[in-house]
């Protein structure tokens, strides 16, 4: 391998003189304690290094060691329920509390491998041979790496216990080569994982919130933004759907985010089961933490050992999720390398390829027919954090340009602690449509006309408040300020739900689907008495109002018949409104 | 500092605005530390920036104005700049770059730590969750603050900012946290401060008995903007030492946040660096996160450092870069407002822009009351309506307005003047549970959706009869 002398170093760029070829991208070490980092430029006499690290000692006559091969990181059985950096490097060891230079790949550790394939059997790239367990609950496949080419397997380790960087199989590859393959590979973090096919999606990829999963949901391989500005809910909402949604693993990425949120993740995630296994939420979760005081570099690396970590799994045939928090501190990590190599800068200072790197960012997400003819999926969602809380800036128009759904946060909603703060007038799903027919399945079969009617309703709000403000609530006619009262239900009881609350932090589809049709019972009754000649303001001070706006702290998922004896109320309320106006 | 171990003489080549260029006679490293002594025998602090073949690129951390090439002499470090802490810590005063101020001995350097502090691994790191009273209502009830975190005042120029502070410092304390006093301890950094407010601070302190258990670090506006970019590394080097060393909670006050950020400004302008938002760094929010990051605790180790960072909004503006990057950092903001300032209310806190995003670890049954996040949230919800209300008032006239929006609007001044308004005393969080709820009894009972029957119930019906027992 090519090896580089320094001779000139700022910051965390190095220039050295290479007495070897380097490629651009490779992955080089330097000095004795082996810091990270990746050649960002070459030239014939002279190649440009980015450090993944602390720099401080570094001096010229330094030697810069090449690895022979693009910034890659290792995927494994390991990595499930693991927290690593940007690099995936474990940070899991805490006996020194400190993240120092030098940090070291995960160590080789045993799993149980049990053989899905024989001797003689022929093998395509990317192919399952076997079954791996990390004594956790997930079951893991191990698979040829997508780069090895097909063959046949010449021998196979009996089921048993490995160290998983060792070879299980050996294979005869078509052209002659022979191969062989262990529990771990190496992928370079920046060239998406094959697969055989992009498939369509119709499946929502179901997150708990009612706000999203009816009014603007996301498909499974689909893609999320959520903007806002600080303390909007960004985070809170990125975690708990990480917490609930029904997806097999999650990868969580903290990007350029705080220490004391990745530390509660952690103890969350650690005490909280997930809903469908019973078992400790951590177990399907992968968290790559870079916190913002992380260096800088790595920052910007992170988001890539992220989502290739998320099709690592995907290729097991697994639906993964993987939540980005936040892609604007990644995007300034961009334009902060972008600077230092001297190039123009475009808007706001970014480089003039930050649309295309987020463009090829999104495009990793899919619902795929893996290699070895599984279907798989990875959806992503992600963070954007406009300065100064104003969508117009770069990260977030062009974040919007290539994404399904976005989620925009509110700041005067977030303010009245109203939570989630999705703005339903600032956010849109694109693939609601294609999704009905999945809630129409579960037996939602008002779903669309519903979701219709809650948004339009929300619109008219927007609306009727403009013009409150001008000629006073009291002046409205009745049926406006009808509209105001169900808007009011549809916002409280509906979009409103606190990721704290022991009852609401998740609903389930059929939860979701009762409370919808209940509102909707609550609108058509509503208007029902209208039209008899009763006052909106009558039907808000029932008490079967302040009951529905509570429902959902109030009644559990799966208590069914809480929520019938709730639509009775609301029928036998509405009975006798109509008797008492007719009499 | 007593650590230089080589010496360069007569290695100065050129000197340029902030930057020193230096034969590389000398085998050095990068981010090492070096005092440059010119032949009048003046004493400037420097780093390395950059080095190559040939040449050091040293960057001053103080004004180079008067600096000569002939005759200086430069001492390397070999190392990153350290601050030498050790016992006696507490009770002294120092400079922005840790010299004494007071005339006092040199400290016992038991421990010398690099004052960039390093990273603290998520896994280490315990998340925080125990509440710590201020005394204020706004804060204790509204936007609880707990050890660990970092909680920053957003506050304008004229804004009694440096009051709340020091009344933080003299009242924070565990509810019910008897014989916590000795671990308590207070860093204070004034940064590019004026000198009354630094007297200021030091006096109250004083007057309260708090001193002893304070380290001031005081950067004077007088003193070099190169140094405000340390004065807060060092304050935080000395509060990491009491916390996790010796044990202790510390609270930092960091004031004012605005001059670091005008300094930083400075300093990259120098360099040369290309600009981003209104002329500050593109790095400015990693920087300003390794000050702020530094907040936390560590899991097995007894203390806590909790920060409150304070900066004046530019213009009052919180879209500034300044509160801006700082609120994508820090865990919450405490905001100021002119017009509640005007209006003699004290603290001036505006509640809606306010939020402590630890609060949800620290309170509730266990912590602090079983009904403190229903309070809140509903206090909230009717405060913020109440503030539309006001809005709409403004347009309309209250004529035009229902029964139920004239409530609201005389629950918003009722709960200006009795919650938010407190005045000198401090309350503890049980007086300010009760001012809330009596703000609540203003309204209808039935449209306080964050509160269930039995809060309700409890602390809001019966309490009529209860204050007026029927004989
Ligand atoms: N769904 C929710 N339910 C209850 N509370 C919430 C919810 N979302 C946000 N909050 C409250 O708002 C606070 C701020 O949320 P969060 O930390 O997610 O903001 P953010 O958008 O990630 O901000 P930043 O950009 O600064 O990281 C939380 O600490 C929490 O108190
Ligand atoms: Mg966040």
């Amino acid at each position: 391998m090519s090896t580089a002398e320094t001779t000139w170093i700022s910051g965390p760029v190095l220039r050295a003189r290479p007495d070897g070829p380097f490629r651009l991208r490779e992955s080089v070490t330097v000095g004795e304690q082996a810091l990270l980092g990746e050649v960002i430029r070459i030239a014939r006499e002279e190649i440009t290094v980015q450090l993944y690290e602390d720099t401080s000692g570094l001096r010229p006559g330094i030697e810069v060691t090449g690895s022979g091969r693009l910034l890659s990181i290792r995927v494994g059985p390991a990595i499930l329920s693991g927290i690593f950096d940007g690099l995936l490097r474990p940070v899991g060891d805490t006996r020194d509390p400190y993240v120092k230079p030098g940090m070291q790949p995960q160590a080789a550790r045993r799993f149980r491998f049990t053989p899905s394939v024989r001797v003689g059997d022929p093998v395509l790239p990317g192919a399952p041979i076997g079954q791996v367990s990390n004594g956790t609950g997930i079951e893991q496949r191990c698979l040829v790496p997508p780069d090895l080419p097909g063959g046949r397997i010449t021998a196979i380790a009996d089921a048993g216990e490995y160290p998983d960087d060792q070879p299980i199989c050996w294979i005869e590859a078509h052209d002659g080569r022979r191969v062989t393959v262990a529990m771990t590979h190496d992928w370079p973090v920046r060239v998406p994982r094959p697969v055989t096919a992009r498939l369509p999606s119709d499946d929502p990829m179901l997150t708990g919130q009612r706000v999203i999963d009816c009014l603007f949901p996301v498909a499974r391989g689909g893609t999320g933004a959520i903007p806002g500005g600080f303390g909007t809910g960004k985070t809170v909402l990125l975690e708990t759907v990480a917490k609930w949604c029904n997806a097999d693993v999650i990868v969580y990425v903290g990007c350029g985010e705080r220490g004391n949120e990745m530390a509660g993740l952690l103890a969350e995630f650690t005490e909280l089961e997930d809903p469908r296994s019973g078992r400790p939420l951590l177990e399907r979760t992968v968290v790559i933490a870079n916190t913002s005081n992380m260096p800088v570099s790595a920052r910007e690396a992170s988001i890539y050992t992220g989502i290739t970590v998320a099709e690592y799994f995907r290729d097991q045939g697994m639906n993964v999720t993987l939540m980005a928090d936040s892609t604007s501190r990644w995007a300034e990590a961009l334009r902060e390398v972008s600077g230092r190599l001297g190039e123009l800068p475009g808007e706001a200072g970014y480089p003039a390829y930050l649309s295309s790197r987020l463009a090829d960012f999104y495009e990793r997400a899919a619902r795929v027919r893996t290699l070895g003819g599984e279907i798989g999926s990875v959806t992503l969602l992600g963070a954007v954090s406009p300065p100064s809380g104003d969508f117009s800036e770069p990260v977030t128009t062009h974040t919007k340009r290539y994404v399904g759904s976005l989620w925009g946060l509110d700041a005067r909603r977030a303010q009245a602690r109203f939570y989630p703060a999705i703005h339903p007038l600032q956010s849109y799903s694109l693939v609601a449509g294609n999704l009905a027919r999945w809630w129409h399945a579960s037996g939602c079969t008002r779903w669309e006309e519903l979701r219709r009617r809650f948004l339009t309703l929300l619109e008219d709000e927007a609306r009727l408040e403009r013009m409150a403000r001008i000629i006073g609530r009291d002046a409205m006619p009745a049926r406006q300020r009808l509209v105001l009262i169900c808007a009011q239900l549809v916002n409280e009881c509906f979009l409103r739900q606190s990721a704290f609350s022991v009852n609401d932090r998740y609903a389930s589809p059929a939860r979701q689907a009762v409370m919808m049709r209940l509102i909707g019972s609550f609108i058509e009754g509503s208007e029902r008495l209208l039209d008899a000649g009763v006052a909106p303001e009558a039907i808000r001070d029932q008490p079967v109002f302040r009951r529905l706006m509570r429902m959902g702290e109030e009644i559990e998922d799966g208590d069914w018949e809480a929520f019938s004896a709730l639509d009775q109320e609301l029928t036998a309320t509405i009975r006798r409104l109509i008797n008492e106006t007719r009499e | 500092m007593t650590y230089a171990r080589l010496v360069g003489e007569e290695i100065a080549n050129r000197a340029e605005g902030p930057l020193l260029f230096l034969s590389r006679s000398l085998d050095v490293g990068l981010n090492e530390a070096v005092e440059v002594e010119g032949a009048d025998g003046s004493v400037r602090l420097g780093r390395i920036a950059a080095l190559d073949r040939e040449s050091i690129t040293v960057e001053m951390l103080d004004d180079t104005a008067g600096l000569a090439l002939q005759g200086t002499r430069v001492r390397f470090f070999g190392e990153p700049l350290r601050f030498h802490v050790g016992p006696g810590l507490l009770g002294r005063v120092f400079n922005g770059i840790g010299k004494p101020l007071d005339g006092g001995p040199p400290l016992a350097a038991e421990h010398a730590y690099r004052v960039d502090g390093l990273p603290i691994k998520p896994t280490a790191r315990e998340a925080p969750s125990e509440f710590l009273e201020t005394g204020f209502t706004s804060i204790d009830l509204m936007n609880s603050l707990v050890r660990g975190q970092k909680l920053p005042l957003f506050s304008g120029g004229g804004l009694p900012h440096d009051r709340i502070a020091v009344d933080i410092a003299c009242n924070a304390r565990l509810p019910g946290g008897a014989g916590e006093e000795e671990q308590f301890a207070i860093v204070f950094a004034g940064i590019g401060i004026p000198h009354d407010s630094a007297e200021f601070f030091r006096e109250e302190m004083e007057k309260s008995g708090a001193l002893a258990r304070t380290v001031l670090f005081l950067n004077l506006a007088s003193d070099s903007s190169a140094q405000r970019l340390l004065a807060p590394r060092f304050a935080l080097t000395a509060a990491e030492y009491l916390a996790f060393v010796e044990g202790m909670h510390v609270l930092v006050i960091l004031t004012d946040l605005t001059n670091y950020c005008e300094a930083l400004r400075e300093v990259s302008a120098s360099r040369g660096e290309v600009p981003s938002r209104k002329g500050y760094p593109g790095y400015m929010y990693s920087d300003l996160a390794t000050l702020y990051e530094r907040a936390g605790r560590i899991r097995g180790r007894p203390g806590s450092v909790t920060q409150v960072p304070i900066l004046t909004m530019p213009n009052d503006d919180i879209t500034h870069p300044i509160p801006d990057l700082t609120g994508y950092i820090t865990e919450g903001q405490i905001v100021l407002d002119r017009d509640l300032h005007r209006r003699d209310i004290y603290p001036p806190i505006r509640l809606l822009p306010s939020l402590s995003r630890l609060m949800k670890d620290g309170i509730g049954k266990g912590r602090t009351h079983a009904d403190h996040p229903a309070l809140a949230a509903q206090l909230y919800a009717s405060y913020s309506q109440a503030q539309q209300t006001r809005v709409l008032a403004g347009v309309v006239g209250e004529d035009g307005l229902s029964e139920n929006d004239r409530k609201l609007l005389l629950f918003g001044d009722d709960f200006e003047q009795k919650v938010i308004h407190q005045g000198v005393d401090a309350r503890t969080l049980e007086e300010s549970m009760a001012a809330g709820w009596s703000a609540l009894r203003g309204l209808p009972a039935g449209e306080l959706h964050r509160l269930d029957d039995r809060q309700i119930r409890e602390h809001l019906l019966d309490r009529v009869p209860r204050r007026e027992p029927v004989s």
